[in-house]
């Protein structure tokens, strides 16, 4: 998982580093368009996806101290929080399509739209890989000398949230 | 009791960069300042969440390695951009 993880990394390395060559070139359209974008939705993702993040290292915990019903628990509220994020992910990208706003309008946006798709895309295998790992611990797959499964769904979970924290200032705030 | 002050951290650095995003700064020192924050809660997130304490050093270096790089990569486009 962690070679995944890895590459994972390195392929939003690449996006990022795209992202920040293309507006170098383009400062005035980068800095006009970011402002059309809602940064009270992208901070208060960032928040529910660190919150999530939390909930995940206290699954990891509760597993480890074999309380593996406080373990499903904590991973049905991480997922709680991805259910959020994805709301309100959708809510932006409709006002956005809403507005005529696509992939070919001009080059800001089509690194918003497919830095923000491709990390949403991640949210989602991140809530599936939950869903199992909770599903398993449900049918008492886990037990406090065998967890790997939850750290291995976690430590996905957690690189989803750490793409994040570097893609909402990069896109939204960073001028 | 850390695991929940490591959040209130994160939470913290967020609102920060929402408020300077909300007062229209721009530049370099927001730049510099902005790239700070996602290293201290990358760091964080890499260290307290990732349980990155208890596997091996080399994977330590790599994670750390790519907040690292995607930084100077992300300081460079915007030094070459001014």
């Amino acid at each position: 998982m962690w070679i995944f993880i890895l590459a994972e990394l390195l392929v939003f390395a690449i996006f990022f580093a795209s992202y920040a060559f293309a507006r170098s070139y383009n400062v005035e359209l980068f800095n006009e368009y970011q402002q059309t974008l809602n940064r009270d939705i992208g901070a208060a993702n960032t928040v529910i996806l660190i919150t999530g993040s939390l909930f995940v290292v206290l699954a990891v915990r509760a597993i480890r101290d074999g309380k593996v019903m406080l373990c499903r628990n904590w991973l049905l509220a991480a997922l709680g929080m991805g259910s959020l994020f994805l709301t309100l992910k959708i809510i932006e990208f409709a006002d956005k399509f809403g507005q005529g706003i696509s992939l070919s309008t001009n080059s800001f946006y089509m690194f918003y739209l497919s830095l923000t798709f491709f990390h949403f895309m991640h949210v989602i295998l991140g809530m599936v890989i939950l869903a199992a790992v909770a599903w398993k611990a449900q049918q008492g797959a886990y037990c406090m000398i065998n967890y790997t499964g939850v750290e291995t769904g976690a430590s996905y979970w957690h690189m989803v949230d750490l793409v994040w924290i570097v893609l909402f200032p990069l896109v939204y705030v960073i001028r | 009791m850390r695991v929940y002050l490591v959040w209130l951290l994160l939470v913290m650095l967020t609102l920060l960069t929402w408020w300077a995003g909300k007062a229209g700064f721009s530049g370099e020192g927001l730049v510099a300042a902005l790239l700070a924050s996602i290293f201290i809660k990358g760091h964080f997130v890499i260290a307290d969440f990732m349980v990155l304490r208890d596997v091996a050093f080399l994977w330590r270096v790599l994670v750390h390695g790519w907040l690292i790089l995607v930084s100077c990569l992300i300081f460079l486009a915007y030094w070459v951009g001014m």
